[in-house]
């Protein structure tokens, strides 16, 4: 016993690796102490704004880490404290949100449907704390419950409209993620606004990926697989598709990276990204982005928490349209001389139409408002 | 395994002359005396009990991993070494290494170590009083999260952490004990997924479907859930006896059509909820949901109960039925098990069933104990994690119910640690994996901690003297 053990303390490879650690430390660690004052943090509310994500977590690059963002904003903004657990699985949304609840959190933002039975159980048990849902509305409200919803069909409609007039193939495509409404409205939108600038122009652009009436379409099957996206998206190239709007999240980046290989060999090839400015969020395809179709949840995370912080929260939903800048369809960027001055204007005139109710755009996963 | 392998192999005779020649001793009636087998440091020995002195394949499953429990070292050994270099300090040590690594971990991805490591030789109490709390804090989080919460409100609060524990290990002992037990028969089950997935089908559309009085209809529910479990697994089984296909490749394939099956029925009016356009079920009938254990505070249901009784099943079939040695013996050997007049084809088969029922009923524990709802998250990660846990816990029964338990208290604890010192999650998560590779290599900590046992002299006549009292041909 006593043998083995001085044999281990002998060894050299572990003075080797001590050797390495402390020459790093030596490298790194030569900065000045700071003074003892400027440890202390700035006093800040003792408002509590917290937040509980789905299984696809904060770095999801969609509805979680937009909302994310919203709360770390309003931390920021309005010196609140926070605090945000992640659930890996749906088994962790009942214990985070009991935990949330237990820490005293002021108002807990729930990211998607998955979360609705879990939150409505907690905020019914806890009447005193407020609670709001991103992307998922209950037919009866809950006192306590904000839910913050979006008519995405509006912006994707606009989407629709500017793929039909600037594709050169006379073919447009998009895909999904799974088949649930928070995708299948962003389809249903741009198929309308490719029907709706047939209609006007007399011209037969087809959309691959989505069927409207039929309410079915390509879904790659999760928002993880990528080149499952650049499959889908190589399909669709295949059929003469130039324009790809993919609505799954991560996966969209797949979908780029099939159109960068089709751009690098010629063809004249364009993207779609959704949630968030692709142009921002995924630069690697910047030279392909012809827009976004943006849900702008940090901006909403943060009218609500700053609203209940003045105590003014409210349970009626948050519906983000065209008309309050809830949903955008984002700036062109370096493809602006792409896209013509007159269909510029014209989609600046079909945001006011739908925007004042002259155009109607409609979805059977739109909010019921 | 297979270098150790050849030469044995070369030396042995005709391998198709080892059954009539020498009847397979392993299969004497003192089964722990030879189906058990020391530890990796005899490889040779292990080696030539897996493949019968190298006549034939070795078995998917190394036997070593397949035993209950491992035997201490050889005889001449001090009782302080056996105790030393028996398993379970093995398994503490595992743990306790992954938790110090673990902390590094913590204090490395700490905002705080990371501001006072720049200024660590002008003033180094900081830095390490930063590592320290950074890791202290979260293992006390953890802990407060996992058993013990001191600020609790009442010992109800106080304790509702282990309640939580126990919730979460419900599902991960009873899929667990399945792929333990496929372990021991020397199948990777690694369908627990789609198992777990066709019960929860199953079980919730028995749930909310029907409506049928208390009691019956938990019991109905229950009952469909095992059937579909067992039924996904039988197949698989099935398919294994028959055909000769690989069960590893059948149940991977199991596994996503019974996911994708579950996405496609979520977007059917047969279970999608009515009125919603979102994938997911009615909530179940209270009449179908487990009873909760000790009141609405805690979450803990009767699932754990069903639990405990299928380890206590489980461990009966293993060590005290005639079923369970003819599984232990195929998974020792299964051309050696035919030869001593075992239906090896029937043993896979029902193998498989009891697994896929055993993993049914962690489906069971999910749609009718903690979520009430069908949602294509349904099985969450726990036909994964169930393989862990089953290893961890060496393949037997008490020893999967132990693993279960600490799992399910790292994945309740990372709810508190992750809240009161904003630990990232996934470092449970590595944390938990470090563990299971620590527990995996046994020599690795044996090294570390300086048990490995010293090299004996006589060594190598030892263990072919071994290799061949246990029925090897060498």
């Amino acid at each position: 016993m006593k043998n083995s053990l001085r044999a281990t303390f002998k060894r050299g490879s572990m003075a080797g690796v001590a050797t390495a650690g402390a020459a790093a430390l030596l490298l790194t660690g030569c900065g000045a102490a700071p003074t003892a004052s400027s440890t202390a943090t700035p006093t800040a509310s003792d408002y509590t704004g917290c937040i509980v994500s789905d299984s696809g977590g904060f770095d999801d690059q969609s509805f979680n880490q937009s909302s994310y963002e919203g709360l770390k904003k309003a931390e920021k903004d309005l010196g609140i404290k926070t605090n945000e657990a992640e659930s890996k699985t749906n088994n962790d949304f009942e214990p985070n949100l009991r935990a949330m609840v237990t820490a005293g959190c002021d108002l807990t933002v729930t990211v998607g449907f998955l979360l609705g039975d879990a939150t409505k159980a907690q905020a019914t048990a806890n009447p005193d704390s407020h609670f709001a849902i991103i992307d998922f509305g209950y037919e009866t409200p809950i006192s306590n419950v904000k839910p913050i919803i979006y008519d995405t069909a509006q912006a994707a409609f606009l989407a629709g409209y500017l793929a039909a007039g600037t594709t050169k193939t006379g073919t447009v495509a998009t895909f999904g993620g799974i088949k649930i409404p928070t995708v299948t409205i962003f389809m249903d939108g741009y198929a309308d606004g490719v029907k709706y600038y047939n209609e006007k122009k007399g011209t037969d652009v087809k959309v691959l990926g989505w069927d409207k009436a039929k309410q079915d379409g390509s879904f790659t099957g999760d928002f993880e697989k990528q080149d499952k996206g650049k499959q889908f998206t190589q399909n669709f190239l295949d059929q003469g598709a130039d324009i790809v709007m993919p609505v799954a999240g991560p996966v969209g980046k797949g979908a780029g990276a099939a159109l960068k290989e089709a751009k690098a060999a010629g063809k004249d090839v364009k993207l779609i990204w959704v949630d968030s400015d692709g142009f921002l969020t995924a630069p690697d395809y910047k030279d392909i982005m012809l827009s976004s179709v943006m849900k702008q949840m940090g901006e909403a995370v943060e009218t609500v928490i700053k609203q209940d912080k003045d105590g003014q929260f409210s349970n009626a939903p948050y519906v983000g349209t065209l008309a309050n800048d809830g949903v955008q369809l984002a700036p062109f960027h370096d493809l602006d001389a792409q896209v013509p001055a007159e269909l510029k204007s014209e989609l600046d005139q079909i945001k006011k139409d739908i925007a004042d109710g002259k155009l109607k755009v409609e979805s059977a996963a739109s909010p019921k408002a | 395994m297979s270098e150790n392998n050849e030469p044995r192999h070369a030396a042995g005779p005709d391998p198709d002359r080892i059954p009539a020649t020498q009847p397979p001793k392993s299969l004497a009636p003192d089964p722990d005396a030879n189906l058990e087998t020391p530890a990796e440091d005899d490889a040779a020995y292990v080696t030539s009990l897996d493949t019968a002195g190298g006549a034939h394949q070795p078995s998917a499953v190394p036997v070593s991993a397949q035993s209950g429990s491992l035997p201490g070292a050889p005889e001449e050994e001090s009782l302080l070494r056996k105790i030393f270099t028996g398993n379970g300090i093995v398994t503490i040590l595992a743990v306790l290494l992954a938790l110090i690594l673990g902390g590094l971990l913590i204090a490395l991805t700490d905002e705080v170590v990371g501001t006072t490591s720049t200024y660590l030789f002008a003033r180094p109490t900081d830095f390490l009083a930063a590592v320290w709390s950074a890791a202290t804090g979260s293992y006390v989080a953890l802990f407060q999260g996992a058993v013990f919460n001191p600020r609790g409100v009442g010992a109800a609060g106080q304790f509702a952490p282990l309640m939580e524990t126990l919730t979460i290990a419900t599902p991960l002992i009873t899929a667990g004990l399945g792929v333990a037990l496929a372990f021991r028969a020397g199948l990777f089950n690694i369908g627990a997924q789609g198992q777990i997935i066709m019960a929860g089908i199953l079980a919730s559309w028995v749930g909310f479907a029907l409506d049928l009085p208390m009691g019956l209809h938990l019991l109905l529910v229950l009952l469909a859930g095992v059937v579909g479990g067992a039924v996904w697994g039988g197949i698989v089984g099935v398919l294994k006896a028959r055909t000769g296909a690989h069960e590893v490749i059948v149940t991977i394939m199991f596994n996503y059509i019974a996911l994708y099956l579950l996405r496609y029925l979520l977007d059917t009016d047969l279970f999608q909820r009515p009125g919603e356009s979102t994938p997911i079920s009615p909530v179940l009938d209270a009449s179908a949901v487990y009873p909760l254990l000790f009141g609405s505070q805690y979450r803990l249901h009767l699932g754990f109960l069903l639990a405990i009784a299928a380890t206590v099943f489980v461990s009966w079939l293993l060590n005290r039925s005639t079923l369970g040695f003819e599984f232990r013996a195929v998974g020792a050997n299964p051309k050696a098990a035919l030869t001593a007049g075992i239906n090896v084809s029937r043993a896979t088969i029902l193998v498989m069933t009891i697994a896929g029922g055993l993993a049914g009923l962690a489906g069971v524990a999910q749609v009718a104990g903690t979520e009430k709802v069908l949602t294509d998250g349904v099985a969450a990660t726990y036909g994964f994690d169930a393989i862990t846990v089953a290893l961890l816990g060496r393949s037997s029964p008490w020893g999967t119910f132990a693993a279960g338990l600490l799992f399910g208290a790292f994945r309740a604890g990372a709810v508190q640690m992750q809240i009161q010192t904003g630990t990232p999650i996934d470092i449970v998560l590595v944390v938990q994996s470090l563990i299971v590779l620590f527990i995996a290599a046994p020599p690795l900590i044996r090294a570390i901690f300086g048990l490995n046992p010293r090299k004996k002299k006589a060594a190598p006549a030892g263990k072919s003297q071994k290799a061949v009292a246990t029925g090897g041909a060498a």
